[in-house]
């Protein structure tokens, strides 16, 4: 894969619509595979509640949601500041540091609910709803220190286009996130 | 035939072709036991015919993949290959362990022996020797080809083929894993059978497509890599955690079933990728390639794929479904048109494509070699429709019903003759395409051609 523009097609058909994308083609492709992913695992949880609506009411009161909350703003501003990134390029490196803090705090909030769980004797077996809340949860918590991973990489070798393409995958782990609070926190 | 050294395909594609004869007239007696249940019980057990059915499959594939690395590698990096020799000296390692393997099951030669006879597994049962050749095998295969691309010129379609067959060999080490716990067994032999078809192997059959898609069609490169990368990030994606599907009743915890049925849902993506990614180059292309046989066979194979490996794969991926169809006759109509479809079709394409160039008898029409196409093609559909109705009584008499497994069969055998039938199909449309491959047919058969005459 090319670093530089796309070279102007031989042809006019291949000016297709896929090449006016920002970012790489493959982190689309990314992005929309981990949007399925989570979109069939929030599905398949509501349909779940449906068939057992007073054992998750029960499970989902024992969730911290002020914890959930304070995870909620604190990624979302880490994504400001991930996009700050994007259109200063003398301050990249500071902005990014500020998002990765914030990453960081989420994650540190997100250990602090499961060793609350923990404590209690909850655990990914103890019923259907912890099941989804761990598998959910866990897998997002892990695109966030993936995401955590990249940031430090496009840190140490700048890149416009791959900067692009890490803080698109930083809006993504948002986005699920804020899909994510709602449906398993909240919802009743 | 551009360079000298490809002529080392030549080898590999035969073997590959005397071992898929062998391995189709096993699915035939396997097939017929299923009609007569008492057939050779005392010459040549059900078990070791099926165990010479699928190792032959496997092997012949194999085969085919290497013969397919070696016919194309050359051509992508613009030079010979690194050492023809050790690429002889390769096929005779696996054509040792082949006939050893054949020979040790036969006669259950070495029982209990560690490193004699077989493990007594249901999958990765090889003795140990003949596992150890093929690592030795492999190693040679891989320090050959490597070293091929890596003086040479490098593009996507070796890197993709690369990353596969490394994948391939690397994951086979867990054969080696043998654990006492059955459970623990089943989950580790997964990463070999699961992790190469559902996954190394998807790169190598996509990596073979748009080799063969790049020269027939005539696609500019760059457009052939953008599909091929998509079609190797979404196989992966899904792939990799779609192994979960296997882990729904062995005694794996629970988190697996929502794992395996999520991600292998998905795993129908880059196989409808791979379909579209064949037809869009094919209605792009601006080259009249005379190999029309090769194109017909790799259109099939995408298009098989997509209905054998995802359609029918996501009929009973999900573990709600699995719950009842769980290894009944629907797991054998997915296996035998995945199996077809993806990874046998995908080996007759470029067999196809290559031998006209090996033989050195460039360019002609391969007539009978698309009437083998629409012959085995045919009788591997019917069987696939037959054995997903059988399969789906059979859900329903025993895992509904409860009746008695041994009764719900006794139902089963009008679906069980005519799935022989069309196995006897595939296996003439087999012997039909080794002997189009084989015997001179130097006439260029064309319209034109017929009408001066």
């Amino acid at each position: 894969m090319t670093h530089s523009p796309a070279p102007v097609p031989a042809h006019a058909d291949q000016d297709h619509i896929l090449d006016t994308l920002p970012g790489d083609l493959m982190i689309w492709v990314l992005i929309v595979s981990e949007l399925l992913v989570f979109g069939a695992g929030l599905l398949a949880f509501l349909g779940m509640r449906i068939m057992d609506p007073i054992a998750f009411a029960h499970d989902q009161d024992s969730l911290n949601r002020v914890a959930g909350a304070v995870n909620t703003i604190i990624l979302i501003s880490s994504g400001y500041l991930a996009a700050r990134a994007v259109h200063s390029a003398q301050h990249m490196r500071k902005w990014l540091a500020g998002s990765m803090v914030l990453g960081v705090a989420f994650l540190i909030v997100k250990w602090m609910e499961y060793a609350d769980k923990a404590r209690h004797g909850i655990g990914i077996e103890s019923s259907d709803f912890f099941t989804f809340y761990y598998l959910l949860t866990g897998f997002h918590a892990m695109h966030v220190l993936a995401g955590l991973v990249i940031f430090a990489l496009m840190m140490r070798w700048p890149n416009p286009r791959n900067l692009e393409g890490g803080v698109m995958f930083w809006h993504m782990v948002d986005l699920v996130w804020v899909l994510l609070f709602p449906i398993i926190y909240l919802v009743r | 035939m551009k360079y000298q050294s490809q002529k080392v395909a030549y080898a590999y594609f035969l073997v590959a072709m005397i071992l898929f004869a062998v391995q189709v007239s096993g699915g035939l007696l396997a097939g017929w036991i299923y009609v007569q249940p008492n057939f050779l019980s005392e010459l040549l057990p059900f078990n070791v015919i099926r165990m010479l059915h699928t190792n032959s499959l496997i092997v012949w594939l194999l085969l085919g993949f290497f013969g397919a690395a070696y016919f194309l590698v050359p051509e992508e990096s613009e030079r010979e290959l690194h050492s023809p020799m050790l690429a002889y000296v390769q096929l005779a390692i696996l054509v040792l362990g082949t006939a050893g393997v054949v020979v040790t099951y036969v006669f259950d030669l070495f029982a209990g022996n560690w490193l004699l006879g077989k493990e007594g597994r249901e999958f990765i049962e090889q003795p140990v020797w003949v596992k150890l050749g093929i690592v030795v095998a492999a190693l040679i295969f891989l320090y050959n080809i490597t070293m091929t691309v890596l003086k040479g010129r490098k593009t996507a379609i070796t890197n993709v083929l690369l990353l596969g067959l490394w994948g391939l060999v690397l994951l086979f080490l867990f054969a080696f894993y043998n654990p006492e716990n059955l459970a623990l067994d089943k989950m580790f032999w997964w990463y070999i059978v699961h992790l190469w078809v559902e996954g190394t192997w998807e790169l190598v059959m996509a990596s073979i497509l748009a080799f063969l898609l790049l020269k027939l069609t005539g696609v500019d490169r760059e457009v052939i890599e953008k599909w091929l990368y998509i079609i190797v990030a979404t196989a992966l994606f899904s792939g990799i955690l779609g192994t979960g599907h296997h882990y729904y009743w062995i005694g794996t915890p629970g988190y697996w079933q929502w794992i395996g049925s999520v991600f292998s849902s998905l795993e129908i993506i880059p196989f409808f990728a791979m379909m579209s990614f064949s037809f869009v180059m094919v209605w792009k292309g601006k080259r009249d390639h005379p190999n029309k046989a090769a194109l017909l066979w790799a259109l099939g194979a995408s298009t098989v794929a997509f209905f054998g490996a995802g359609v029918w794969g996501f009929l009973h991926t999900l573990h709600g479904v699995n719950y009842y169809t769980h290894g009944t006759q629907i797991t054998a109509a997915h296996g035998h048109l995945a199996f077809y479809g993806a990874y046998v079709s995908v080996n007759l394409a470029i067999i196809t494509y290559a031998m006209p160039i090996l033989k050195g008898r460039d360019p002609y029409n391969q007539v009978l070699n698309m009437a083998s196409f629409w012959l085995m093609t045919g009788g591997m559909s019917f069987m696939t429709f037959v054995l997903t109705f059988a399969g789906t009584v059979q859900t329903h008499m025993q895992r509904v019903l409860g009746e008695n497994f041994m009764d719900v069969q006794e139902g089963l055998g009008l679906f069980y003759i005519m799935r022989w039938g069309a196995g006897a199909a595939v296996v003439l449309g087999a012997i039909l395409f080794i002997y189009a491959q084989l015997a001179p047919r130097r006439e260029v058969i064309s319209r034109s051609a017929s009408e001066e005459a």
